[in-house]
């Protein structure tokens, strides 16, 4: 019995909180037997155009599309422009210096085999709308937040 | 020896006596439509996927690195076959590229790539031959379909219409300076850059200079 009942249970949580914040699962609102129609998948965010980081230590955001970008042991696509002998050419942004450290710290001469995987932390962006608000805030919005409560040095 | 090659002389010099003029000249050119037909039939044979494909050095290696990329499978359905890359399209120039591939029947007969492993030994060695040949012909094969003159610059994302802007329409650089790789996965490069080729150059002047 109580096997079967703790499932069950579960079963019933997830449904009951899906039902509550109205969300779809990843296959859609279709039956069981049959197949949703897929999504149409969302483009590519390719501006060029720098986004703000929403936290200072926040990897940025790729403003352009990588399709087919090997990253590999063999090479990695992504260092033929953002490398730190490439930027001449290319005028985007070196790889930050902290991705030449090691992890005791020490500074190598190039990237550091644990930082050498940029898709590991940078990611492009699509034009997907989100399935649920967000409701993060700044870090600035905060401290005006505190100031304006009388809170803060002032 | 010299008798054979004196008597094949003269039959070749002595007039014929039993057929006519019309039907040798007539003869003739029906057989060079043959021939010369023949012949190119099967050089479009060789120049086909088929029959690049049809070892499976090519067809376990680059083909299938080929199919994810946008020269296989792309929006308009419109794609590159092997030999629309790697076989020039003018006559003289396509046969001067047969000829230099005869090498590879050499290589095939002799197993030089016959393993996964010996073809990733290989690569940069291969790939660096075919850089070679589009650095020297103004990547010709890839502006029989990019065609500079056509290129629209303004559709083009503003990373990519500056780069074509600076570099390709004032000639500095060719197509495959920068487009290494799209099409098959790159080999072993050393520390990723843009101007390997360049750096090592520089770099091997400095230490000599400083000897």
């Amino acid at each position: 019995m109580k096997t079967i009942l703790i499932p069950m249970l579960f079963t019933l949580s997830v449904t009951a909180a899906a039902a509550q914040n109205q969300v779809a699962t990843l296959r859609g609102a279709a039956p069981l037997d049959e197949t949703e129609r897929a999504p149409v998948i969302p483009k590519v965010v390719n501006s060029d155009i720098r986004q703000v980081r929403n936290y200072p230590e926040q990897p940025p955001v790729i403003p352009h599309k990588i399709d087919g970008y090997q990253i590999d042991t063999n090479y990695n696509q992504c260092l033929t422009c953002h490398a730190r002998s490439a930027i001449d050419v290319s005028q985007a942004p070196m790889v930050s210096i902290t991705h030449f450290m090691d992890r005791e710290g020490q500074f190598l001469a190039s990237v550091s085999p644990r930082r050498f995987f940029c898709t590991q932390c940078h990611v492009p962006q699509s034009e997907a709308a989100p399935k649920l608000d967000n409701t993060f805030v700044d870090v600035d919005q905060v401290l005006d937040y505190i100031q304006s409560h009388g809170g803060g040095n002032n | 020896m010299r008798g054979l090659i004196s008597r094949i002389w003269w039959i070749m010099r002595r007039p014929a006596t039993h057929l006519s003029l019309g039907f040798l000249t007539m003869g003739g050119f029906v057989m060079g439509v043959i021939f010369w037909g023949g012949f190119n039939t099967a050089l479009e044979l060789t120049n086909t996927e088929e029959f690049c494909v049809s070892c499976h050095e090519m067809r376990d290696n680059v083909f299938v690195e080929l199919q994810p990329t946008v020269h296989y499978s792309n929006a308009s359905g419109v794609r590159a076959t092997c030999p629309d890359c790697h076989v020039p399209h003018a006559w003289t120039s396509k046969i001067a590229r047969k000829m230099a591939a005869s090498k590879e029947v050499y290589g095939k007969i002799f197993g030089t790539i016959s393993t996964r492993e010996k073809f990733l030994e290989k690569r940069l060695e291969l790939a660096q031959h075919e850089w070679a040949r589009f650095e020297a012909n103004d990547s010709l094969e890839c502006r029989n379909c990019h065609s500079a003159e056509s290129m629209d610059i303004t559709l083009q994302s503003k990373r990519a219409s500056e780069a074509h802007e600076r570099f390709l329409l004032t000639g500095e650089k060719t197509c495959i300076s920068c487009h290494k790789g799209i099409a098959h996965e790159l080999p072993d490069m050393g520390s990723a850059r843009l101007r390997p080729d360049d750096d090592r150059v520089a770099l091997k002047a400095y230490l000599e200079s400083s000897d």
